[in-house]
């Protein structure tokens, strides 16, 4: 076993090389696995907004002050 | 487009290829995986040392997949953006410019595992010999197709201005494949040959063929996850992606 990991006396190249070949390609694969999530959630966050938005827009009085209130908000957020 | 096979239209709609490559990605990983716990049993363990370079010729297990790879993956790359510049087929655009980054990937692990095999065999670990520099300048290739890519506001746009980009550097590809036999420098020539008698030992010469298979799995995979996620960005103001996102998204 300890022969094996000796790798003849090359250790010191043998081993790192493996290690950056696992580690780059262990990074590539898990890349888009977090990126779908943030994807998602950022989505649904964004959905969840302007459904809020609209129920505040449908429950609103269509009078002038609040509709100028409504824009100012809106122009704001 | 009539030549087209059905099945070949239907999978370039997203919705459709999303749940496709969900459900080929785990088993292309798996296959990878296994192929590689072959591969590297036999070419760590079953394999003599090499009568010269002795353990140090071990690192050809990744160091030759990996270069084969990153010749491979800009093909594939070439040929979606050839799809996505004439065509303009959303999937092809996506397929392209998500085989960037996977492309470098592969040829960073190239030009590092050959400089961890270079210093102990050579007594250098970087030379401006033709292989070595023509695989540099695939890296920066790939490097400049993402980065042109993410220059633009509108994704769509930059898929196919990026493509040509990809399209251009494809000189490159004869030039990395033949510079061994076109310059005769330090690096050595082509050991393992699909059509002939390779000039290397069985013993030595499969689990080499097995990584090599591996990558391809492993290729496969990282790509099914890549494009899937990046429909959805693309697809983002559709339905099915909304519907998608009011599951999964919480």
């Amino acid at each position: 076993m300890l022969a094996f990991l000796d790798m003849g006396g090359y250790a010191a190249y043998v081993w790192p090389a493996y290690a950056v070949f696992f580690i780059v390609l262990l990074a590539d694969y898990l890349a888009p696995v977090f990126r779908r999530r943030h994807v998602l959630r950022e989505l649904h966050a964004r959905m969840q907004r302007q459904k809020a938005r609209q129920a505040r827009r449908d429950g609103m009085p269509t009078h002038t002050d609040t509709d100028a209130h409504a824009i100012r908000e809106h122009t704001t957020s | 487009m009539k030549w087209i096979p059905r099945w070949m239209h239907e999978l370039s709609s997203p919705p459709v290829f999303y749940r496709f490559a969900g459900v080929m990605r785990p088993w292309f990983m798996g296959f990878a995986l296994l192929l590689t716990a072959i591969g590297l049993y036999g070419g760590l363990v079953l394999a003599p040392p090499d009568y010269q370079q002795g353990d140090a010729f071990r690192i050809i297990y990744i160091h030759v997949p990996s270069a084969e790879m990153s010749l491979f993956v800009y093909g594939v790359m070439a040929i979606a953006g050839f799809i996505a510049v004439v065509w303009r087929i959303k999937l092809a655009e996506s397929v392209a410019m998500q085989s960037a980054p996977i492309g470098a990937a592969f040829t960073f692990i190239t030009l590092v595992t050959g400089s961890l095999w270079g210093e102990p065999t050579w007594g250098t670990w970087w030379t401006w010999d033709a292989r070595l520099t023509s695989e540099l300048v695939l890296l920066f290739l790939y490097l400049g197709v993402i980065g042109l890519f993410h220059a633009f506001e509108d994704r769509r746009q930059g898929a196919r201005a990026a493509s040509f980009l990809v399209l251009v550097g494809v000189v490159n590809l004869p030039i990395v494949h033949y510079s061994v036999q076109w310059w005769h420098t330090l690096h050595q020539g082509t050991t393992v040959r699909l059509f002939g008698p390779s000039s290397i030992e069985g013993d030595m010469l499969w689990p080499l063929l097995v990584m090599m298979l591996a990558t391809k799995f492993y290729w496969a995979a990282s790509l099914c996850g890549r494009v899937r996620t990046d429909l959805l960005s693309i697809d983002s103001g559709k339905h099915w992606v909304r519907d998608l996102a009011d599951r999964e998204g919480r």
